[in-house]
């Protein structure tokens, strides 16, 4: 370890972890945004949702190399690349935990809600979707982390990234550079999910303490909705 | 031209399909690192979530490694592994055998965790032993989940060992991290797409083994697989 070289290339560093940030969380944000709409249709149609639950499984099984390789004829060499790749995978991930979280909604709630007079889209708004937040929440951190974690791997085709300590570090033999970038990948992906971990908290404040678990461990593994929940695969 | 095209015409050249180094060769090579991790990380993370589960004793402890595992990038540990002790099966080997317990260790343990207690207590009250309740009792429940681990690892590790040629091992990603090196789209292409297709027959393999396997009273319930 040769910790001089950290301040010397402090600049550098910096510089390639925002680009991690970047290519870590905006994609997360673009899935929330794609798998709340297409969430929300298939916890109402149920028809809709095995075969959408089939096409993401399979696209989470595409290694991230192959689909980054995969988009380079359209996109290029460039950051809208990596970002549109792990968008498919934040979709795959985060997609599960909406239908899953809106059908946890207890049946007595909305009916309750709707007897005090909400309409569908307000009940949905004000009601199934609050209540649904923990469990979507759930599969952000799970996308948010593996997509920063996944994005150093966009180094191999040449966006930058955290990923360029790992190529360089090679490269030039020199573990240093690849513990830093180490350190920073996982330091990062973790704190990410420690802020994600607090929204969850300060957003929905009926939850306290104990149902903490509910977020990605447990929570709708069993019923097969939520395969995210346990450790469903993951593209590398 | 699109992806499937430029990895189409690459894949149906025959001079791929011969020699040293071939689309052939390297298939069953990249079957041989992904198997052989695959098989030992199985072999300590099932029995291992399955103990846990049962006994709920270490439940913490699995559920704070899946959630650190996704945190890790696989590229720079295999890189770090290279630099500081050089490419040797322990360099690729041990990496993708750690990676790959994670998904299998928590399924098997949420599976087995998962077990009714109604069901274990009756398992109990029949006289069965432990080594019997579970064995008999609360795997063939948590199967299921046990295959999903088990899928998930072997897609992962057949991802893997494709990043893993950066450091030098074998099987389809040398096509992909030699075509990069050279500026070749054709074989970039074309190992991206058999290596998609490899981990697409893993999915479905999986999907015919909890077919097969899982007992018909649990395959209402789960649609998994």
């Amino acid at each position: 370890m040769m910790w001089s070289w950290i301040p010397g290339n402090g600049s550098q560093i910096w510089q390639l972890t925002q680009e991690n940030i970047y290519l870590g969380v905006v994609p997360a944000l673009y899935g929330l945004v794609l798998s709340l709409p297409l969430g929300i249709l298939a916890a109402r149609w149920r028809w809709f949702y095995p075969p959408v639950l089939t096409v993401t499984n399979i696209l989470y099984a595409v290694p991230s190399l192959a689909l980054f390789i995969a988009l380079i004829p359209s996109l290029g060499l460039t950051n809208t690349n990596v970002v549109v790749a792990l968008t498919v995978y934040s979709v795959c991930v985060i997609l599960p935990n909406v239908v899953a979280g809106l059908r946890s909604v207890p049946d007595d709630v909305r009916q309750a809600a709707t007897a005090m007079g909400y309409r569908p889209l307000r009940r949905l708004i004000t009601v199934e979707l609050p209540l649904a937040l923990p469990v979507i929440i759930g599969g952000l951190r799970v996308g948010v982390v593996s997509g920063i974690s996944l994005a150093s791997v966009g180094q191999l085709i040449g966006v930058s990234s955290l990923g360029y300590l790992f190529v360089d570090g090679e490269q030039r033999d020199f573990p240093t550079e690849i513990y830093v970038g180490l350190f920073l990948v996982i330091a990062l992906a973790l704190a990410c999910d420690l802020i994600l971990v607090a929204i969850r908290r300060a957003v929905t404040p009926w939850m306290g303490e104990r149902k903490r678990s509910a977020v990605p461990a447990r929570s709708a593994a069993g019923e097969g909705a939520a395969p995210e929940s346990t450790l469903e695969a993951v593209p590398q | 031209m699109s992806f499937f095209s430029w990895a189409w015409d690459w894949v149906i050249q025959r001079s791929n399909w011969n020699g040293q180094g071939s689309i052939p060769q390297q298939i069953v090579a990249h079957l041989g690192y992904s198997g052989l991790p695959l098989l030992i990380a199985a072999l300590i993370a099932i029995p291992a979530g399955v103990a846990i589960g049962h006994t709920g004793r270490g439940a913490t402890l699995v559920i704070n490694i899946a959630n650190a595992w996704r945190a890790i990038p696989t590229l720079g540990l295999l890189v770090l592994l290279v630099v500081l002790l050089g490419f040797s099966a322990l360099t690729w080997l041990l990496p993708l055998v750690v990676l790959a317990i994670p998904p299998m260790l928590v399924n098997s343990y949420e599976g087995v965790a998962g077990v009714d207690p109604g069901v274990r207590d009756a398992a109990r009250g029949m006289g069965m032993t432990t080594w019997q309740q579970v064995t008999r009792v609360e795997m063939p429940i948590a199967l299921p989940l046990i295959l999903v681990g088990l899928r998930t690892s072997a897609v992962f590790v057949v991802a893997t060992a494709t990043i893993a040629a950066y450091i030098g091992l074998g099987g389809l990603g040398r096509f992909i991290i030699d075509g990069l090196a050279s500026d070749q789209y054709g074989p970039v292409a074309g190992g991206a797409l058999l290596v998609v297709v490899l981990a697409i027959l893993v999915l479905i393999l999986f999907a015919v083994l909890s077919r097969l396997l899982v007992p018909a009273g649990l395959r209402t319930r789960r649609r998994e697989g």
